[in-house]
């Protein structure tokens, strides 16, 4: 029987093929092994949905097509040279395939994220629903510790993580004068590895026993004590681990060897900086926290007991192991989570200040003391945790030098915003936004350092409110910035500039009423993770659950901006705001293949206020010493003001 | 002034933060300290809400004051800023001056972890022993006895160390009042020390997320006068020492679906050597146990809904033949098998990793004894 056509090309069709073979694979191996082991009963549910969640994403990422040429490759067949014809994307239908266009990647990336921020912040109401009142509302405990476990997860590794990195994908390869990524099939393979991660966390609410519940960080031993549920997060997080580390490699090789002419590493954006320094971070520290979560795995379904104290051999599990394993990725991805937003904010702010970035050379510098610091600093999240007490002291000392380069980028901001021309449009007012509320969570985060500090208010709300000052006021503040601010280049449309700065106030007014009171019943002693709680913090909560869903609510006036805007807002320039970045240089959206001519760096890329300076021409540079005198008034220098 | 606007921002700065060091100082933000280490933690606090709201102030001013000097005015859409690259001194004292505090407030918080947790006179050692989902008090032995109880007793101005041992997940056992705590691991004792100051009652709370019971894991605490920590201490009954964490030679992984499916005739029946009451068993139900948590029972004025509500379920799940083939003929050997091996048999509308496995671990024979005949006796 002929295989019909639609079932042998890349696609949804084989994808859904695939799907089926890797389920039946997983259940034939299964049993299988379980035969040969006799192991009884020999179908046994747990165990082929545990293979079945490694096996079927696989098939599908095979299926639906990011694989094929290596297989052609690998098998010697005549590979379908690579004639570029699948770049750019014609009709909405394109962007539900696979793609080795950064800009359509890119784009992917930020649309599949911003669907997980839609689901995550709906299970935040959900949260905020059950807390309104002491006692249980609509949830039982369990459902509840699945809906802030998945709720966490999901704005981690399915938006955060992933929508810099999408970001970045779009526009960092324009910045540096780049027509793509350096491997654009494992970039459209590490896009597609996200939305399987993403809808796994999901399908864990169908699990028998509900969804994943000992939080994001997943704690063992509680973790390999919970129901299948868990295993969903387990395996998902591999996925979106890998993905996460396939997209880092990419932007270190881009980054290192695509550069324009001309552009060395002290002309770069600071957002390229930015990127490369969580690159080195992703690739650092990602395989640290799929280290833990296989051993969880192997604990749960094979009973290895690496952290069972009661059970096995020696009986010597070792609980606290966990924790050392998952911080050492887990608190490099704060920064993995926060520097891709530095960069975005170093961008904004020279642009819209119209003056060039203070201190270019220590903000790049700051940037990698970052990088290095955030691996000495890991066990400041367990200094309640029982581990041997003299290591607090260190690591208290090292969390709070990390505010030193920390504190360096927010001065410097704030310098660049001195005596500029200051455009207060929506991408500017998120980007001040940013610097004053992630100030306040940089200041309670010093606090936090501080141990005896620590210890009383560690596992209470006023951990959920730093965290949500850093990773809402901070991160999710500067991509607001950033999806503002690169709209017009990605979609060649104009947002609605008044929806926008409603947008920015209603979203800074809830959320310091939502996060702020938080500080105040963590110190009272409210424990974090509690489907409910005692009587006397019911005024506060009722207050936070309503503040909350303002929060919730302005975020449709974001829905309907970007919406609208991009199936009719005005034609956008080709550089709107004046930069002088390499990317607005280019029409908008840029062309297929980025660009016409292969632009030659000249000069710094803040150099505004100084006049004549350029950063990238487009014309190959006919006179040497023009681009000498060029390179060198243009090197970022440190020039006093006097 | 008009033309020196570093001038005029300090200026707004200086009022700025003269106005809100004392708000913050003002608001309540601790519980009432209870402990000599609470009242250190609030002073290191109010040095650090010293120390940060002049940062948080400088970055406001000048992101305030720029907005409103610098906003592009009309005609001004295509002017730029002076080309100011940096600058080496300023850069060098904002290096500098944030090293220098943070120099000061590490050693300052350092002399107060030292103060905090040093050993002090007359110390008395406390067990804690944390459970899914219930903490349990043990005392020093006094007159040949040890008294084992569900709320914690403290002697005011008396120094204690507590020692923390869990029985099956992470827990953490936390005083608000009291302002230390730490984790209670699996496999290991972890300690803190306090002194309590102050007469009362205060909630103690399980802060380390330890499954679906974790939010009604408290416990009360009270801290009596040393005459009346005495009284009551001699007053108690002798309990049996707690089991701690010593799992049979056949013991199954805690909580894994289907690995504890052994059939319940070969259920490691505990030896019958200590009698027990069930007045010693409603005691483990509302108590160490921390069965109340999850299960309803009027007779033990529980009201949890976690698991399965022991009025309407207990006596008719054990009837079906399935329950009667799996845990057992006769209600006891229900209630046994249910309590020390809860998935063999699923009652309807209930899955499996939820209830703690662990208790034929974590509860001595003769307390799951009491638990059973408790329960029998109550059975509707």
């Amino acid at each position: 029987m002929p295989i019909p056509a639609k079932l042998r090309a890349p696609g949804w069709y084989r994808a859904a093929l695939f799907d089926v073979l890797g389920f039946g694979f997983a259940f034939g191996l299964t049993v299988l092994i379980r035969f040969l082991m006799h192991q009884h009963p020999v179908i046994d549910g747990h165990a082929i949905t545990i293979v079945a969640l490694i096996a079927v994403p696989l098939f599908f990422l095979v299926g639906i097509g990011t694989c094929d040429y290596w297989f052609y490759w690998a098998a010697g067949k005549p590979t379908r040279a690579e004639d570029h014809s699948a770049h750019g994307a014609h009709t909405w239908r394109d962007y539900f395939r696979v793609n080795t266009d950064h800009k359509v990647i890119g784009i992917q990336y930020v649309v599949t994220s911003f669907f997980f921020f839609l689901v995550g912040g709906l299970l935040a109401m959900v949260i905020r629903a059950q807390l309104s009142k002491p006692g249980m509302q609509f949830l039982t405990p369990e459902e509840y510790n699945g809906v802030f476990s998945v709720h966490a997860t999901v704005l981690i590794f399915l938006f955060v993580i992933p929508v810099f990195a999408g970001l970045a994908n779009y526009v960092l390869p324009l910045m540096i004068g780049a027509p793509d990524m350096a491997f654009p099939r494992l970039n459209a393979l590490s896009y597609w590895m996200l939305p399987l991660a993403g809808v796994m966390m999901l399908m864990s609410f169908l699990a028998p026993g509900g969804s994943f519940a000992s939080g994001w960080t997943a704690y063992a031993p509680l973790s390999t004590t919970m129901p299948l549920g868990q295993l969903f997060f387990t395996i998902a997080v591999q996925l979106a681990g890998a993905s996460s580390i396939a997209t880092a490699l990419n932007f270190l090789v881009t980054i290192i060897t695509m550069r324009a002419p001309g552009m060395s590493f002290f002309r770069m954006p600071l957002l390229v900086w930015a990127n490369f320094s969580t690159s080195l971070l992703v690739v650092i520290a990602t395989p640290f926290i799929a280290a833990s979560q296989f051993f969880v795995l192997l604990d749960t379904a094979l009973h290895f007991h690496f952290f069972d104290a009661f059970v096995g051999a020696d009986k010597n599990g070792n609980v606290i192991m966990y924790q050392h394993v998952f911080w050492f990725y887990s608190h490099p991805a704060v920064y993995i989570m926060i520097l891709p937003g530095f960069g975005i904010i170093s961008e904004i702010l020279a642009v819209k200040s119209r003056k060039p970035i203070f201190g270019y050379r220590m903000m790049a510098f700051s940037l990698l003391a970052i990088v290095v610091l955030g691996f000495t600093v890991w066990a400041h999240h367990m200094f309640v945790s029982g581990m041997a007490s003299w290591i607090r002291i260190p690591m208290m000392i090292t969390t709070a030098i990390i505010s030193i380069p920390t504190g360096i980028k927010v001065f410097s901001w704030l310098a660049t915003l001195w005596r500029g021309v200051l455009h207060m449009d929506t991408p500017m007012l998120w980007a001040l936004g940013f610097l004053t509320m992630f100030t306040l969570g940089g200041i309670s985060g010093i606090m936090l350092a501080m141990i005896p500090f620590d210890i009383h208010v560690s596992q209470t709300y006023f951990i959920v409110a730093h965290l949500h000052y850093v990773l809402f006021g901070g991160s999710v503040f500067t991509i607001f910035a950033g999806v503002y601010y690169w709209f017009p280049k990605m979609t060649g449309r104009m947002f609605d500039d008044r929806l926008g700065k409603w947008h920015f106030w209603t979203t800074f007014v809830f959320f310091n009423l939502t996060f702020a009171p938080m500080h105040l019943i963590g110190l009272q002693g409210m424990p974090r993770r509690v489907a409910e709680y005692a009587a006397k913090f019911a005024d506060w909560n009722l207050f936070i659950s309503f503040a909350s869903f303002g929060l919730g609510l302005s975020t449709l006036i974001f829905l309907y901006n970007m919406v609208a805007s991009w199936r009719g807002g005005p034609r956008a320039a080709a550089n709107p705001w004046r930069g002088m970045t390499l990317e607005w240089q280019v029409s908008s959206p840029p062309p297929i293949f980025n660009f016409d001519s292969v632009p030659t760096v000249v000069g710094g890329p803040y150099e505004y206020g100084v006049p004549g300076a350029v950063h990238g021409i487009f014309t190959p540079p006919v006179e040497a010493g023009a681009v000498a005198a060029g390179a060198s008034s243009a090197a970022p220098s440190q020039e006093s003001t006097r | 002034m008009r033309n020196r606007p570093v001038l005029q921002m300090v200026v707004i700065g200086v009022i700025a933060c003269a106005i809100l060091i004392p708000i913050a100082l003002i608001i309540p933000w601790f519980p009432a300290k209870a402990s000599i280490q609470a009242g250190n933690i609030k002073t290191l606090y109010d040095v650090l809400l010293i120390a940060s709201v002049p940062i948080f102030v400088i970055v406001m001013t000048v992101v305030l004051y720029s907005v409103w000097k610098f906003h592009m005015r009309p005609g001004e859409e295509l002017k730029d800023g002076p080309p100011i690259h940096g600058n080496t001194r300023l850069e060098v004292i904002w290096t500098t001056l944030p090293a220098v505090l943070i120099i000061g407030l590490c050693t300052y918080a350092y002399i107060v972890l030292r103060s905090n947790e040093k050993s002090r006179k007359g110390e008395i050692t406390i067990n804690i022993t944390a459970r899914q989902f219930a903490f349990e008090f043990q005392y020093p032995k006094t007159n040949g006895k040890t008294v084992v109880s569900s709320e914690l007793y403290l002697a005011n101005h008396q120094p204690v160390v507590f020692k923390l041992h869990s029985l099956d997940v992470i827990h953490s056992f936390f005083v608000p009042n009291f302002s230390e705590k730490i984790d209670a691991v699996p496999g290991i004792t972890t300690s803190f020390r306090i002194t309590p100051t102050r007469l009362g009652t205060y909630p103690g709370e399980c802060t380390e997320l330890c499954g679906a019971g974790h939010s009604l894991m408290r416990a009360t605490v009270r801290v009596v006068t040393p005459t009346a920590f005495k009284a009551w201490l001699a007053a108690q009954p002798a309990n049996i020492p707690p089991p701690v964490g010593v799992p049979p030679p056949n013991g199954s992984a805690p909580g894994i679906p289907g690995a504890s499916s052994a059939p319940a005739a070969s259920s490691s029946t505990p030896s019958t050597s200590a009698t027990a009451t069930a007045a010693e068993g409603k005691a483990v139900f509302t108590g160490v146990g921390g069965c109340s948590s999850c299960h309803t029972l009027a007779a033990a004025g529980a009201t949890g809904t976690i698991g399965p509500n022991l009025d309407q379920r207990l006596r008719t799940d054990c009837q079906t033949a399935e329950s009667k083939k799996i845990r057992g003929a006769t209600l006891d050997e229900c209630i046994m098998t249910a309590i020390t091996k809860p998935y063999a048999y699923l009652p309807t509308g209930f899955t499996a990793g939820i209830m703690p496995s662990t208790f034929a671990q974590t509860l001595s024979s003769t307390q799951i004894q009491g638990l059973v005949k408790f329960l029998s006796s109550v059975a509707k």
